[in-house]
């Protein structure tokens, strides 16, 4: 089975496959999201592609009570940054100088209350939202990224998975653009696998938001087959849009429900994941 | 509260007339109510092994890397580079009957304190589940509970489950089995043990609150069900693993200074077997004070305070000047933390509540005058060998048949709720190899991770169920290419009052040792799990076997999933024996026969040619043959390579069905580039091999070209979990 590779031209024609988010063209067929809805995207910075000055990345992952994943999320940004993140404790006020903030997964407060929602009341908060409003690159891994759309960061929520227990399986993402931070070493249409572990990864937002999100290419990712087709049997948890992965405005903040971070090593049964690390390394020492 | 303290009041506290005498005659008083509950809960089964413990020393507990063997809360074992990996399996039966999801849960939570109490990460849980029959209507909801509260434990405080194993059969109808294991790494030069030592130094409590919770559960694990067990729901505990998170990083923060002189998890029996313990360990007194313990409701007893069993509870024994260190850790990970006594040269116990003395016990006689049973047994009596049935189907149809059953088809609905990946370092998940491999983080290294027993197999010769269940967990072991190092066991019997039990537990405990001692595989913990009958009717005899290797590079691990173009290579002898098959239970609808016998020496030579194999690289994957024999193997290896095989003709000399399905044990198939280098190899080392066939295309094919596609078999594999929690 291939499993990290380029869309075949008749899953394009089949009309399986997005439209490009940097062109204006509308997606066709099963994956037009709202009927009617002309696609006008912003552009997206262009960085440059000097992969050279990794050591320059300084990285940190915050760790609130219950974060689980800070250790698979260092190893990956170790072995694309050259150099360990920085852990800050929620309870820091003040972030060290670093170039991406990343929020890894876990059960942040027992996941008691609501995914995240207690998270996004952290003393740590402020720091992180100020660091995005000045342009600063953030990622959120499953925990992570319900504690963003928690704290606004992101739109929309997680809720329970449509079949109402914990997944954990491999998953396979396609890449719905490659020009940001966090894609820019995949290909638009490459479908990657990835490890996914949640009990609430099923994206919802009211129509107003998708269409946004749609309308400005802020989907990153969508659960697909190998193949790229984005099918009901494909999608894990009962996303909307079979969803897995969204952007901020500026293209900046990343949320996705997926573990890029536990396949970064050709023993744990793969590398699909490194092109993420690898390639927001390299737009940010650039 | 003034209840007359009785030997009837005893009694319902679980301890016999002539227990009960020894009480008086240790205090030379009537003891009061927090006292009797003490002595009851230390003598129960569960923490005395009062019934196991004189055949418990027949297993052998000693090698040249092991670090720490029974006695502590997990066993050590030293894998090299000044690492040692520290584990334990733990069986939590009865709350799960009464209350699945909870009593899985917290049986998990239970584990993974008796591996990080002693200094180590855990990293990586398994687990040993037995359940009634599919059929039975309450089957279905224990098992959801079960599944999701391992998972719903495991999960959350981000230790992967990455192996176990599941059974169904009527035996287990109202008396399940969930055994936990965790496996955590520590220096060697930093593990943690529970002898308290220094005179006055402060006792510490940390993690939750102590509420009404679990009073009683150790009594409760030691007694028989009867159809009013639902009753006892609450002394099932409940589980919170987000604060078990907390104080797993706290700890392990605290444990990186040199703070701690002793720690225990408050496990069974709560503050009263950590205490009594670790004062008995270091042969000091120690002086309670509970007024001072961290209550989460109002007007506790110190009777219920000494019994509870609220989890995600430590007691430690501190140096005095590190104290105030100590408490701004569990502060920062915003744990309760209150100095709770200390330390005496009284060699007693004592325990104060509200200004009123509620025990004051010695505690040598406590622990050395525990009741030691010798009980009465009766040899088990073999059954007697099967006869060849007839085959009534065919080889296909029955592989059809017997790839779906319960027992033997996919575990992905189970394994797909457990996070299998969290740490990053799971090189071979479930379903992927014969053993579970975890790296250790920035290392070469690996272990190889395993739960196995058989237990139709016991039922019908405890002393071979018991060799076989060691056998097969250092067969599964040693299909990685791993080096298989030590164990520890999780014995599941009925009422040990009864003689035939007894005698299925001497002669399981017998085969166990002659395993063990013929293989280098020492048992470094375990559990004894006794009283799992429900009205009157035992489990089949369940010892279950935790085991661990160690393989470096991790690399050089092999799974069991073969490439198009291999050829598979079967390596040990085939005699076709079907007694006590599945094949028999599955197809001719019986459950009969002697259990395959085991030759420990042919394991042993079987077993160490493999691992040979496999580190010269001559061996692409491995599959041992256990439950279903030799075609189950092979569909297995083509499922999991997602290819087809063509087989080679069985020979002769052996009924086909008896070929194809016999359990004979010591085998293992090999998956190889270069088959005949690999037959010259074995026929040079003297070991039974035979070139099986090829993988290539996408069908299960037989030498008479029949054929079975490998969509077909992977639907009828992968059908029942689905189906039968979704009906």
């Amino acid at each position: 089975m291939k499993i990290c590779g380029w869309l075949t031209s008749s899953a394009v024609a089949a009309g399986l496959v997005g439209a490009t988010p940097g062109g204006n063209e509308a997606p066709s067929g099963a994956l037009r999201p709202r009927p009617g809805l002309h696609l006008h995207l912003p552009t997206v910075i262009q960085y440059d592609p000097n992969p050279i000055g990794r050591e320059r990345v300084k990285a940190a992952i915050v760790i609130f009570p219950g974060t689980n994943r800070e250790r698979d999320m260092a190893i990956a940004l170790r072995g694309a940054t050259g150099q360990r993140p920085a852990m800050v404790w929620h309870q820091e006020t003040v972030l060290p100088p670093v170039d991406l903030v990343v929020i890894p997964g876990g059960f942040s407060h027992g996941d008691y209350l609501r995914c995240g929602a207690m998270a996004a009341q952290s003393p740590v908060m402020p720091a992180i939202r100020a660091f995005a409003a000045r342009g600063g690159h953030v990622l959120g891994v499953c925990n992570g990224f319900q504690i963003l759309t928690e704290a606004g960061l992101l739109p929309g929520a997680l809720l329970r998975n449509a079949g109402l227990r914990f997944v954990s399986q491999d998953c396979f993402l396609r890449v719905e653009r490659a020009d940001t931070a966090f894609t820019r070493h995949y290909q638009r249409g490459q479908v990657f696998r990835a490890p996914l572990a949640h009990g609430d990864g099923n994206y919802f937002a009211d129509p107003e938001t998708l269409n946004a999100l749609e309308a400005e290419g802020r989907v990153a990712f969508r659960y697909a087959t190998p193949d790229g087709a984005v099918t009901l049997q494909s999608n894990p948890n009962g996303s909307i849009d079979s969803i897995a992965g969204i952007y901020s405005e500026n293209f900046r903040v990343l949320g996705l429900m997926p573990h890029p971070e536990d396949l970064v090593d050709p023993l744990m049964g793969g590398t699909d994941g490194k092109p993420l690390f690898e390639g927001v390394a390299a737009a940010l020492a650039a | 509260m003034t209840q007359p303290i009785t030997a009837a009041l005893a009694r319902q506290f679980g301890l016999n007339d002539a227990e009960y005498d020894r009480v008086l005659a240790i205090l030379g008083r009537t003891p009061t109510l927090t006292e009797l509950g003490i002595f009851s809960v230390m003598w129960s089964e569960h923490c005395s092994y009062k019934s196991s413990r004189v055949h418990l020393r027949e297993l052998p507990t000693k090698a040249p890397w092991v670090i720490h063997g029974p006695g502590e809360n997990a066993g050590v074992v030293d894998i090299g580079d000044g690492l040692a990996a520290i584990f334990k399996m733990e069986s939590h039966n009865h709350p799960s009957f009464i209350e699945p999801y909870q009593g899985a849960a917290t049986g998990v939570g239970g584990i993974l304190r008796d591996v990080f109490t002693m200094g180590a990460r855990p990293i990586a849980n398994l687990n040993a589940l037995r359940f009634g029959r599919p059929e039975n209507p309450v089957t279905r909801r224990v098992v959801d509970g079960v599944v999701r509260g391992i998972g719903g434990y495991g999960n959350c405080v981000g230790v992967p489950t990455v192996g176990g194993e599941v059974n169904f059969h009527a035996a287990y109808d109202g008396n399940p089995l969930v055994n936990a294991m965790t496996v955590g790494i520590a220096r060697t030069d930093a593990i943690f043990l529970s002898a308290a030592a220094g005179i006055g130094n402060p006792v510490v409590y940390v993690g939750s609150k102590t509420g009404r919770d679990g009073i009683h559960g150790a009594t409760m694990a030691s007694a028989e069900f009867d159809a009013n067990s639902d009753e006892k729901r609450p002394t099932v505990q409940v589980g919170d693993p987000f604060t078990e998170k907390l104080l797993i990083e706290a700890c392990l923060e605290l444990m990186a200074t040199d703070a701690i002189v002793a720690i225990q998890d408050m496990g069974a029996a709560g503050l009263t077997s950590s205490s009594v313990e670790m004062a008995g360990k270091g042969g000091v007194g120690i002086e309670l004070d509970l007024d001072a313990v961290p209550q989460r409701e109002a007007a506790m007893t110190a009777y219920e305070m000494m019994l509870s069993e609220s989890q995600e509870r430590m007691l430690m024994v501190l140096k005095p000047e590190r104290q105030a260190m100590a408490q701004k850790i569990f502060e920062k990970w915003e744990l309760d933390f209150a100095v709770i006594g200390h330390l005496t040269d009284t060699g007693r116990i004592v325990v104060r509540h509200r200004g009123e003395l509620q025990a004051d016990i010695e505690l040598a006689p406590l622990a050395d005058q525990a009741p030691l049973y010798s009980r009465p047994y009766t040899e088990p009596v073999k059954a007697a060998p099967l006869a060849l049935p007839a085959d009534p189907v065919g080889i296909l149809p029955a592989l059809e048949t017997l790839i779906g059953c319960p027992d033997l088809c996919s575990r992905a609905w189970i394994w797909n709720q457990y996070d299998t990946t969290v740490g990053g370092q799971t090189v071979r998940r479930p379903g992927t190899a014969d053993a579970a491999i975890v790296r250790l983080e920035d290392t070469d290294k690996a272990l190889a991770l395993t739960t196995d027993c058989t237990p139709r197999y016991c039922a019908a010769d405890p002393e071979t169920g018991g060799a076989q269940a060691v056998a097969e967990a250092w067969r599964n072991i040693t299909a990685t290419g791993a080096t298989p190092l030590a164990v520890t066991d999780n014995l599941n019997f009925g009422n040990p009052e009864k003689p035939a039990i007894m005698g299925q537990i001497v002669a399981a405990i017998r085969g166990m040792a002659a395993s063990c001692r013929a293989l280098d595989f020492p048992v470094v913990s375990g559990n004894v799990s006794l009283y799992n009958e429900t009205q009157g009717t035992a489990i089949l005899p369940t010892p279950a076997i935790g085991g661990l290797g160690v393989i470096e590079p991790a690399s050089r691990a092999v799974g069991l999933a073969p490439a198009a173009g291999h050829e598979l290579v079967l390596l040990g002898e085939t005699r076709g024996h079907l007694g006590r098959s599945l094949w028999l239970r599955e197809i001719i609808g019986q459950e009969v026969g002697a259990p395959p016998p085991v030759d420990l020496a042919a394991e042993r030579r079987t077993g160490d040619f493999v691992r040979g194999r496999i580190a010269a690289g001559a061996i692409a994957a491995c599959h041992d043959v256990s439950d279903g024999g030799l075609l189950v193997a092979v569909a297995e290896m083509a499922l999991g390579g997602h290819v087809g095989v063509t087989l080679l003709p069985a020979p002769d000399d052996i009924a086909p069905h008896a070929f194809w399905f016999g359990e004979d044990q010591a085998r293992y198939i090999a998956a190889t580039g270069d088959a005949s280098g690999l037959l010259a190899q074995a026929a040079a080392s003297g070991i039974p091999a035979r070139r099986m066939g090829r993988a290539s295309g996408d069908h299960l094919t037989l030498a008479d070209g029949a054929t079975i596609s490998l969509s077909r078999l992977r639907e009828r594999h992968e059908s029942f979990f689905a189906a039968w929690m979704n009906p």
